[in-house]
């Protein structure tokens, strides 16, 4: 479904990412794992089309065809989903009023026509279920007065609602206590399913206790250094990545 | 002594046409130029009675002592007078078979604003098919009303019809020396609207939703009066979210507000004129004067405006708080792309006591324009207790677009209480990301960011204007991004 090739980007002339590989087939979950720095959130903005970064080489290929011939909205039509790490705020703007847009915006690309008013409204009751949302946050302008928790939530209840094709989920994990944790991970999970991806970002393995990846990569300076099963997310948990760091560089 | 003035002004008059003037009253169109002659012969046309006729000559010699007023912030070349004709009979629309044959680009904005199909025809001109008659339902709208004892007509009908109101109340808050614009109006003004309340009603609809149509040719000296009785009620809209446009480039009306004890006026303003090309050539220059009196305790007047259109925009409507607990309100957006120009805001003048005013300003600028907000906040020595909530935020989209605010804050009775919030922003890119990886393209997430911003302005339209405004909002900063 994904696959990055020998990706190498930039920003301001600076190189983050030194030549990506990445396979992911339907109905896999991957994590891919790594100090701070290492390129992750910078891999996750350019798979959902941040133009912030310069991609100075490689590619990548959703469904076959190449994601860079793709704008960021023609990205999240095509399926691919971004939860945010740092989830933006616009005030004024209902969360209804923009789930609604977003919805049929993406159903207007496919051809589409809009969702019926009731079917929305009862996929919106459906969803907010899932991660446990409070109603009352629907009324809310985007993100705003939301606490940290809840922002991540409202993203995974986005991802929800779009039911995207691959789901990118850029440390959705921080800043959660333990029951939210478990309510984010209930909701991707209640989403798996064989025709849809998801790409796990994350700094702590205890994510993983929740989420159990199929595979799990080692980002370090810019390229994958390590890929694994479930157990090398805990191997690493316990050794700590300056022993992933030795033992590759040997 | 007055009668050999009057003979000695006829002969001169009398003269002049010889010169050529158009003197013949049936005809349709004045020649360029403003002299007293002009004043005479519009007065005459509408069939004035003397004291108007007094009432705009005395205006007009204002006018000719005063200077155009230069400080606001805007550029435009020197606006010649004499050269513009002030009198033109309203011509028909040259009416169309059906909507098939209107320029298909107009109907499409017609489309994305949601304007129904019949008010489409009736905007474009098409011939309005007899099975939904607009005569009959606006017929039955006036009826309603003059049950209610409502009178709600054109401004020249007032003046034959309702004369002592109209009497009383005309320039009773833009006075005719108030302003070079204002003077001017006082002096030529075609015609306009004219609304009085009775004492407790409350007027049963949005006038003018269903009126806007044929409100729509008064032209560019429109002079209106609403007067609202003790107790009463009325909601008033004013213009068209259509695009408009005018052969006559040079706009300056008058609207005079008056509430009486405890009565509320509602007055919404979305104002969509020709901007002119993307250089703002062509383009309407507005220069408006609107002023509302609280003259009665406990009254309310609160102004809405969405200001997306004209080259110039030159506009502050004020309230004088006379009412002790009165209240005024302002509501703003002013919307400028390519190079338009908008110096707008309000003045609010406290003079009776517990007098409170709200002003909330979002000005929001696009391409090379620039937009300004200039405030007043007045409170006199006689407002105790008066209190004032401004709250002005500029939004820019892009970086050759201008912002300034131009507030003034006059406190002169020590029990007065005035907060001023202001902030300046630009749409951030996160924001544009963070709405286009949901699917949403960059010019309507602009849309959106932008309806957000205005969300406590436009939360004041009636309902189906809002909607309108919504879409306009977004239809006036097309191309402005990206």
């Amino acid at each position: 479904m994904l696959e990055i090739k020998n990706l190498h980007a930039s920003i301001d002339g600076k190189p983050i990412l030194k030549g990506v590989n990445l396979r992911i087939n339907a109905g896999e979950v991957h994590a891919i794992m790594g100090p701070n720095g290492s390129g992750k959130s910078t891999l996750a903005s350019i798979i959902a089309g941040n133009e912030a970064y310069e991609i100075t080489q490689g590619d990548i290929l959703f469904e076959g065809n190449s994601l860079f011939d793709l704008q960021p909205h023609q990205r999240a039509a095509a399926g691919v989903f971004l939860a945010f790490q740092y989830p933006v705020e616009i005030p004024g703007v209902s969360m209804m009023n923009f789930m609604k847009t977003a919805i049929n915006e993406i159903r207007a690309q496919n051809g589409l026509q809009p969702m019926e008013a009731a079917a929305f409204l009862k996929l919106v009751r459906e969803k907010q279920a899932l991660v446990e949302l409070d109603a009352k946050l629907a009324n809310r302008s985007v993100n705003q007065g939301f606490s940290g928790g809840e922002k991540k939530r409202n993203e995974v209840f986005q991802m929800a609602m779009l039911n995207p094709t691959l789901a990118v989920l850029d440390e959705t994990d921080s800043g959660l206590d333990i029951d939210a944790l478990r309510i984010v991970a209930q909701g991707v999970n209640a989403l798996r399913n064989p025709n849809n991806a998801f790409l796990v970002i994350t700094h702590y393995q205890r994510l993983l206790d929740y989420i159990v990846p199929d595979v799990v990569h080692v980002l370090a300076n810019g390229k994958i250094i390590k890929t694994g099963n479930k157990d090398l997310a805990l191997e690493l948990e316990a050794k700590g990545y300056d022993w992933i760091l030795e033992t590759t560089q040997a | 002594m007055a009668d050999n003035q009057d003979e000695l002004l006829h002969e001169i008059t009398n003269r002049e046409y010889e010169h050529g003037w158009s003197v013949d009253l049936d005809s349709e169109t004045l020649d360029p130029g403003l002299t007293e002659e002009t004043v005479r012969f519009i007065s005459a046309k509408k069939n004035e009675p003397d004291w108007l006729l007094e009432w705009r000559l005395k205006a007009f010699r204002h006018w000719q002592q005063m200077t155009e007023p230069h400080w606001g912030l805007l550029h435009y070349p020197p606006i010649l007078y004499q050269s513009l004709s002030y009198y033109s009979a309203p011509k028909k629309k040259p009416e169309l078979a059906s909507l098939d044959e209107v320029d298909p680009e107009l109907l499409n904005t017609f489309n994305r604003l949601g304007i129904s199909l019949q008010e489409q025809k009736m905007l474009a001109g098409v011939a309005v098919d007899a099975v939904i008659d607009s005569v009959s339902v606006k017929t039955t709208f006036k009826e309603n009303l003059a049950e209610k004892g409502v009178i709600f007509c054109s401004f020249s009908e007032a003046v034959q019809e309702h004369p002592d109101l109209v009497k009383a109340y005309l320039g009773s808050v833009v006075p005719i020396k108030d302003n070079f614009f204002a003077a001017l109006n006082s002096a030529v003004f075609s015609d306009g609207s004219f609304v009085y309340i009775p004492k407790g009603v409350r007027c049963p609809m949005e006038l003018s939703t269903y009126f806007r149509i044929n409100a729509m040719n008064t032209g560019q000296f429109e002079r209106t009066l609403i007067i609202a009785d003790d107790d009463s009620y009325v909601s008033y809209l004013e213009g068209c979210t259509a695009p408009m446009r005018d052969e006559n480039q040079l706009h300056a009306a008058v609207v005079e507000l008056v509430a009486l004890n405890r009565a509320h006026i509602k007055y919404s303003t979305v104002q969509n004129w020709y901007p002119g090309d993307k250089n703002g050539k062509g383009g309407i220059y507005n220069f408006v004067t609107k002023r509302g009196n609280c003259l009665g305790e406990n009254s309310l007047i609160s102004w809405t405006q969405v200001e997306t259109g004209s080259a110039i925009t030159w506009k502050y409507p004020s309230v004088l708080l006379k009412g002790d607990g009165s209240k005024g309100e302002f509501f703003s957006v002013a919307v400028t792309a390519n190079a338009q120009q908008a110096d707008t805001g309000t003045k609010m003048v406290h003079l009776g006591k517990n007098t409170s005013s709200t002003i909330i300003s979002k000005g929001i600028s696009a391409g090379n324009s620039n937009n300004s907000y200039r405030g007043l906040v007045k409170i006199a020595p006689s407002a105790t207790g008066a209190r004032n909530f401004s709250q002005c935020d500029s939004l820019l989209l892009g970086s050759t677009c201008g912002a300034h605010t131009f507030p003034s804050i006059e406190v002169d009775n020590a029990t007065g209480k005035v907060e001023h919030e202001a902030t300046t922003s630009k749409i951030a890119e996160d924001q544009i990301f963070y709405l286009n990886q949901r699917g949403i393209p960059t010019e309507k997430a602009v849309a959106l960011i932008v309806n957000g911003y205005c969300r406590e302005v436009l939360d004041q339209l009636p309902m189906e204007f809002a909607v309108e405004a919504r879409k306009l909002l977004e239809i006036s900063l097309e191309g402005s991004v990206g």
